[in-house]
């Protein structure tokens, strides 16, 4: 029995595609403040990657401009990381970030009652439900995160050939860089995951009764 | 041939509570529907109707009594089986029309062969023959908000009748409607019953509705008032019309 009702995962990513394709704008703003978010995250982290492997690379002019730029530098460090008040900032822009997803989410929810209704009158099982808002979720996760770590990660390269000059270029990190890339992006990905599934399990317990009532 | 009974109500009553009052909506409904008949449900606003509608639906359950679909109590199903009732057993016609307003025409009549596991070709080919059949040729590929209100209501009828399904509940069909589209949908609404032998449930206050029923029922203030058949109705829409 539980197998007779059925939603392919092609059939459920081509709605979740004609969802956000539908609602273009209201996807690219929430999608906006993912790529914002994680733009600062992946430039915080980048920024770090650039400035241990100029503090790796033992050269005494290198470590005065470091210095210079503000980083803390004690003789014998091998490593910068980050300081508590930038993590604290970080995640502070990351919850934000959440709650926006959430809320614009919410709204989508309420926009699509009606639709979400007549879904399960044809016969859609909650699960459909969920798994269309999820997959809208990701998508606009995997562009938006993407985005934003490529944009922040341009912005550190950029301050750094700025602050350090062109000679820094040279010794750029870029297995550390990318790996930083993956993980802003994969964060991004989580976060808006993590701010959709309220919204879609709210969505999934509506009655189906909901599309039957006339007034908008 | 014996009679057979598409949907039974046996002392159906559904309750509201509202916190500091309960309305006793419904207050003791027994119904017999026959298979291929088209039924339609009056009463005025407020009678109970569309809550009426609802239990035999399958989305909403009532506070006491048992609604039986092809015999069997919808209580007693669970989720998976309702939706799958839902999917095959039942067609859903809206006053609102309800279509998925991102899905062209044909997405929205093969969404439900989708969720019942039609291989894709098989349901665009049924898709595309629904769609010439309600008289929607050649828009397969326009969006709802490119169809007009009564090309919608086509549509509708053709995703009702997608997975060829026992019973089509259709409420207020033609109320977003004008009179000449709401007829049209109408007299669509009657050749598809007799041509799939579908059951047609519908609850309404159009009269125009009343020419093409088998049986009319009458609900007033939470009851059966009273079961008119076709015969018995002509005089009275005769008499109504003078």
């Amino acid at each position: 029995m539980r197998r007779l009702v059925v939603l392919p995962l092609n059939k459920s990513i081509e709605i979740a595609y004609k969802s956000i394709r539908a609602r273009f704008f209201r996807s690219l703003v929430t999608t906006l403040t993912l790529v914002l978010a994680v733009s600062f995250l992946s430039f915080t982290q980048i920024n770090i990657d650039i400035a241990d492997s100029l503090l790796a690379c033992d050269n005494p002019d290198m470590q005065q401009t470091l210095r210079q730029c503000g980083y803390d530098i004690v003789p014998g460090d091998t490593s910068i990381g980050t300081s508590p008040k930038q993590r604290w900032i970080v995640i502070l822009s990351l919850l934000v970030c959440v709650v926006g997803i959430i809320n614009a989410q919410l709204m989508s929810v309420t926009e699509r009652f009606r639709e979400i209704g007549t879904m399960k009158c044809l016969g859609a099982l909650d699960s459909f439900i969920v798994r269309i808002f999820v997959m809208e979720a990701a998508m606009q996760g995997l562009a938006g995160a993407f985005t934003g770590a490529v944009l922040g990660g341009a912005v550190a390269l950029l301050s750094a050939l700025i602050r350090f000059g062109v000679d820094s270029m040279a010794i750029l990190p870029w297995q550390t860089i990318t790996s930083s890339l993956g993980f802003s992006t994969c964060i991004g990905i989580a976060l808006s995951l993590a701010g959709v599934l309220y919204p879609a399990f709210m969505a999934a317990r509506m009655q189906p009764v909901e599309a039957m009532r006339v007034e908008q | 041939m014996a009679k057979k009974n598409i949907v039974r109500v046996t002392d159906v009553t559904k309750d509201f509570d509202l916190g500091k009052i309960v309305v006793n909506v419904l207050k003791g409904i027994d119904l017999e529907i026959e298979t291929g008949k088209y039924v339609s449900i009056m009463g005025p606003s407020g009678s109970g109707k569309s809550t009426l509608f609802n239990m035999i639906g399958g989305l909403d359950k009532p506070t006491a009594g048992k609604v039986f679909i092809d015999e069997v109590d919808i209580a007693q199903l669970d989720a998976y089986e309702l939706a799958w009732l839902r999917c095959r057993k039942i067609g859903y016609i809206f006053q609102t029309f309800n279509l998925i307003p991102v899905m062209t025409a044909l997405e929205n009549v093969t969404l439900p062969m989708t969720f019942a596991g039609v291989p894709s070709e098989a349901a665009v080919q049924r898709g595309m023959d629904l769609l010439s059949k309600v008289g929607l040729e050649g828009r397969h590929a326009h969006k709802p908000s490119e169809l007009s209100g009564g090309q919608q209501q086509r549509v509708a009828v053709a995703r009702a009748l997608a997975n060829t399904p026992a019973i089509i509940l259709a409420d207020e069909p033609t109320g977003n409607l004008d009179l000449k589209t709401g007829e049209e949908i109408i007299s669509l609404l009657k050749e598809m019953s007799e041509d799939q032998a579908v059951t047609v449930i519908s609850a309404t206050h159009d009269y125009k509705m009343l020419n093409v029923s088998d049986q009319v029922i009458w609900i007033r203030d939470g009851r059966v008032d009273k079961i008119q058949e076709r015969d018995e109705l002509e005089i009275h829409t005769g008499g109504m019309s003078s």
